[in-house]
């Protein structure tokens, strides 16, 4: 259940920002999770949906943009079928995981500002 | 404030951050990694699920590496108890317990709270031995050198495929307990095959506490990891340690 420390962490980056500028509210904040990101997208909205009371980021709403993990190799550049061994069949070179399959991120916040 | 008209509303600003959720665990890990290496202590951070052999694996590390004259320490996680902490000290690993409470993982800073207190400056490997889970230690970068994934064969065949994360994360992974190999339906075939679907290059050593099978290779990989680190010849304990 690390998803609670993730979440507080990600609403303490938000607070920091919107003191940082000045801002009067905290409209939207958007974050992008990879399939291996190690977070369960569920769960993370569940935490995020506890935290956020109190906070300036109560009323805000969370986009989560969840990105499917896909992998392809680093010398041809083909992709690895989904499920396969990560391990290019034609040049038996080790997979590499395309961005964003492991990602989470705060991409963006949507502040009003005076 | 408005700058077209002069209006004196309030404005919406999209601010682009792009910035891992992770940022501030991960710069404790850099600050963690700097002191290890400049210290020269191999510092290895051993994941796996409860129960699957990762004290009794160090236990039997300190064994297998006595030849070696290596000064070896630990810290060793768990939500309650020091019990794993006395184990490893009484094997001749002089170790602390970092005891997390509900927390189900360590991150970087309470690895370098743990370490204020703690002779690790002297030592030549020094292990973080992380609370038993294969979810949520995955992704909290501790500044160790290499990641240890300890899964015992007594946990199925089909572990990698459940829990990716963790597999992808480690550079090397420790099939324990195999001395049960043979009172067990337990295809390490499909094992491999497992780890090959979420792991682009799997390392695998085979070993059991019990018997000692693998082991010379286990301190092997670690004397690797000691040149690959430039850590073989530097004298531990010499780099200076401030905070402001």
């Amino acid at each position: 259940m690390h998803e609670y420390s993730l979440v507080q962490a990600l609403i303490t980056r938000v607070e920091a920002e919107a003191r940082r500028r000045g801002a009067l509210k905290v409209h939207g904040l958007s974050v992008r999770m990879g399939e291996l990101a190690g977070v369960d997208p569920e769960l993370f909205q569940t935490a995020y949906d506890t935290f956020r009371a109190g906070t300036v980021c109560a009323e805000v709403p969370l986009t989560l943009k969840q990105v499917a993990a896909s992998w392809s190799c680093p010398t041809c550049r083909a992709a690895i079928p989904r499920g396969a061994a990560l391990r290019c069949q034609a040049c038996g070179e080790p997979a590499r995981l395309d961005e964003g399959g492991d990602a989470l991120t705060l991409d963006g916040i949507d502040l009003e500002v005076p | 404030m408005c700058t077209t008209c002069g209006c004196g509303d309030t404005e919406l600003v999209p601010v682009e951050l792009h910035e891992k959720i992770l940022a501030g665990n991960d710069r404790a890990a850099r600050h963690n990694r700097e002191h290890f290496l400049e210290a020269g202590v191999l510092v290895l951070n051993l994941m796996g699920s409860p129960g699957s052999g990762k004290t009794a694996v160090l236990e039997a590390t300190a064994r297998a590496a006595a030849g070696k004259g290596w000064r070896l320490g630990a810290v060793s996680a768990d939500l309650a108890t020091d019990n794993d902490a006395v184990r490893l000290s009484k094997a001749g690993i002089p170790s602390r317990a970092i005891t997390t409470g509900q927390a189900c993982h360590l991150d970087a800073e309470l690895v370098h709270r743990s370490l204020h207190d703690l002779a690790w400056r002297q030592t030549d490997v020094f292990f973080i031995e992380n609370v038993g889970n294969l979810v949520c230690p995955a992704i909290y970068d501790l500044g160790q050198a290499a990641n240890v994934v300890v899964l015992s064969v007594t946990e199925g065949e089909d572990k990698p495929l459940k829990y990716p994360t963790m597999f992808l994360a480690a550079d090397l992974v420790l099939i324990s307990k195999c001395d049960l190999l043979p009172h067990l339906d337990f295809d390490m075939g499909k094992l491999e095959e497992a780890l090959a679907r979420v792991m682009p290059n799997p390392r695998v050593l085979k070993v059991s506490a019990r018997s000692g099978e693998g082991l010379e290779e286990w301190v092997a990989w670690l004397e690797k990891r000691r040149l690959e680190h430039g850590l073989v010849g530097k004298i531990a304990g010499l780099a200076g340690h401030t905070h402001g």
